[in-house]
């Protein structure tokens, strides 16, 4: 009695211990994505939700590479199916009972039937994720896929994508632990197959060795799934809870379309006509035009750097990228969520309050003039992104800012903005020769 | 060219408002190449008898390079401008031959006043094609050639406009072959972004020869093209690769006046 209470609290502490640091984790997510500008992606609720069943329940836009989505729906399908076992996981560990459900329904056949099939489920799920899991290795450690290997991937990312898939192999190698000898304890009466099968190995173990070791799997399985959660807000694996909610944010309008600057349209009101009647600017702050750091950004590019899960889709399909040049979309998002990493590392010495460092987010090891540069705006990366991120159009305000805060244009561009401005037209043509091809 | 192409100017001295407006753009109204592509469509208009204008000298440039580049005040100030003087003929269809103009003008111009219908020649010809306005009287002298269409980023991606050009195409009676990157997945000429006004960043190779590598590889006859800034990067890449007497860049428009039998464009 005594030891079951003891067990009750020390379960009741990791927990809650656990979820707390997961719960600071998340609450900083959600902090620095508010630390962008606000933006309005709330119109047309039917239409978001609706993409976010397509593109992030029902993996749409995954199933261009047929192959890779199939892979990925395993893994999806079965993290999905084995939270079951985790409310079972939770009931035993509070009230230190021992497969609570399968007892609890002793005598409704149907209920006890369908407990063993989701046991037998997830067992089936869980050896097809882990060959899963070597496959992904595979891929990324010895063939090598170029879309793994990009400059932008060395150090951390790569890590972290290691920590993922090792992370998936434990919590399963934890199930057949837990499940096997908890088989061979019982002798076979909870009915699963695989750990049925595995259970014959330990035949002629002492009871209470049986015991201990699905002890051990158990603990282990509720750990890998609490070390998932703690370390999801610092990981790349985000994606698994972000996919929903940026997919509902999705940007509605065509790809080509690029938003006109209210706070420009305000000026060149009252330049073209100084009596014009403009709305007022929205704060006393001079206007900025552009973005130079995440602050400039609106809340929905934050989200999309957070949603990244690094798969690199779009550098893969990005032309700039694709002929060696330095642009690399999936950079983008990661320089920008790395900035926000440091801004509340910054922020949190100082007592949550931000003070200028004199730093931003181009140059200064993020992202560099010459990326921005080099994009031909061809919206390959947004076409390609499974979790419809938006890398150009961070990419845009960027340049906004070069071009119109700091005058950081190249020659050519300058000569181009001049002929516009004096012939309307990008050469050095005279509008007064603009029929001249009738003439031919 | 033996056509007086009318103005909106002088339809409005006479009283007279045409169906649609011809927005020309600047490389269709300056680049040399382009102004062929411009003529092309200006013959078909002509032969299908389509009351259409033209802005001439009171075109500007709509401020999609300018945007592109970040220059959002040169963009605006050139978009209003347009508006004024779309807005003082009561413009309501407009047809361009150019995809950036063609994007601009849809998605941009009507939150700064700018409403209008607007359609790219190629969802243009296509209707007329399907009211069965366009007969190829020479429709053999494309019988047995290939031809390979590049989607341009503009009209693809950015506005989904995949098929209408190549039902356009349909109508040659060639074969089409589709390049390894298509559609959705259609590789950039390079020139978009106000890449085409400034030079191409530190790389291995040129977007421009990446594509043309693309397109040279199914051995076409003909590459497709529906965007003057498209045409004037695979034309370099062809020529690059030393291949411009075998295969030729075609903009769709020119393929369909030549089919039509006219010429003199």
């Amino acid at each position: 009695m005594v030891l079951t209470i003891v067990q009750s609290l020390c379960f009741v502490l990791f927990v809650g211990g656990c979820s707390y640091i997961a719960f600071r984790g998340f609450r900083n997510v959600y902090l620095n994505i508010m630390l962008g500008r606000a933006a309005d992606y709330t119109d047309h609720p039917g239409e978001r939700w609706k993409t976010m069943l397509m593109v992030a329940l029902g993996q749409k836009k995954m199933f261009k590479r047929p192959i890779a989505a199939m892979l990925h729906l395993v893994i999806y399908v079965s993290f999905v199916i084995t939270q079951v076992e985790l409310i079972e996981i939770f009931i035993d560990g509070i009230f230190g009972t021992h497969r609570f459900l399968f007892h609890a329904w002793e005598n409704i056949p149907f209920l006890r039937g369908l407990y063993v099939f989701a046991i037998n489920l997830i067992e089936v799920l869980s050896v097809l994720t882990f060959i899963v899991t070597i496959a992904f290795l595979y891929r990324r450690d010895l063939l090598k896929l170029p879309r793994f290997n990009k400059p932008e991937m060395k150090g951390w990312p790569d890590m972290d994508a290691h920590i993922i898939l090792f992370l998936e192999m434990f919590l399963i190698t934890n199930i057949f632990i837990m499940n096997s000898f908890d088989m061979a304890a019982a002798h076979g009466e909870y009915g699963f197959w695989i750990s049925g099968m595995i259970a014959h190995s330990w035949e002629g173990m002492n009871e209470s060795l049986l015991e201990i070791f699905e002890k051990i799997g158990w603990w282990g399985h509720l750990a890998g799934v609490l070390g998932f959660l703690m370390y999801l807000a610092h990981s790349k694996h985000l994606h698994i809870l972000l996919a929903f909610p940026n997919t509902y944010f999705s940007r509605l309008t065509p790809k080509g379309y690029i938003n006109n600057m209210p706070e420009v349209t305000r000026e060149v009101k009252l330049m073209l006509d100084p009596n014009a009647q403009v709305e007022p600017a929205a704060s006393d702050a001079p206007a900025k035009f552009g973005a130079k750091d995440i602050f400039d950004l609106t809340w929905k590019n934050l989200l999309d750097a957070y949603t990244c899960t690094e798969c690199g889709r779009c550098t893969a399909q990005c032309p700039a990228n694709m002929t060696g040049k330095l642009l690399s979309p999936r950079k983008i998002m990661m320089d920008t969520r790395d900035r926000m990493e440091e801004v509340r590392e910054k922020m949190d010495a100082n007592k949550g309050v931000w003070v200028d460092d004199g730093k931003n987010l181009i140059e200064n090891g993020y992202i560099s003039v010459e990326e921005l540069r080099a994009c031909t705006t061809c919206n390959a990366c947004v076409e390609e992104c499974p979790v419809n991120i938006s890398p150009l159009d961070i990419i845009m305000q960027l340049r906004r800012s070069l071009i119109m805060e700091d005058s950081n244009s190249p020659n050519e561009w300058n000569g181009m903005f001049a002929n516009l401005e004096n012939n309307g037209a990008p050469w050095q043509f005279s509008p007064q020769d603009r029929l001249n091809w009738e003439k031919a | 060219m033996d056509i007086k192409v009318p103005t909106m100017a002088e339809m409005a001295a006479n009283g007279q408002k045409p169906d649609v407006l011809f927005w020309v753009g600047c490389s269709g109204s300056f680049d040399q190449r382009a102004q062929r592509i411009t003529r092309a469509f200006v013959k078909i208009l002509d032969h299908l008898k389509i009351k259409y204008a033209v802005l001439g000298t009171e075109e500007s440039c709509t401020g999609d390079p300018a945007k592109r580049a970040g220059n959002e005040f040169v963009y605006q100030m050139l978009a209003m401008q347009n508006i004024e003087v779309m807005n003082n003929y009561g413009v309501q269809e407009i047809v361009t031959t150019c995809p950036h103009c063609f994007n601009i003008l849809k998605n941009e111009y009507p939150a700064l006043g700018g409403k209008y219908r607007v359609r790219h020649h190629a969802q243009f010809l296509q209707e007329l094609i399907d009211q069965g306005k366009i007969k190829l009287t020479d429709a053999n002298s494309f019988k047995g050639k290939r031809i390979t269409y590049h989607d341009s980023c503009y009209l693809g991606r950015a506005n989904e406009i995949y098929e209408a050009p190549r039902k356009v195409l349909e109508l040659l009676d060639a074969e089409l072959v589709e390049m390894k990157s298509c559609k959705t997945k259609g590789l950039c000429c390079g020139a978009g972004g106000a890449q085409m006004f400034k030079e191409e960043e530190h790389g291995k190779l040129r977007i421009n020869e990446a594509r043309t590598l693309e397109a040279l590889d199914v051995q076409p006859d003909i590459v497709a093209a529906a965007c003057p800034f498209c045409n004037t990067m695979l034309t370099d890449g062809v020529k690059g690769k030393d291949m411009q007497v075998s295969v030729k860049v075609f903009d769709i428009a020119e393929l369909i006046a030549q089919g039509q039998g006219l010429d003199g464009f």
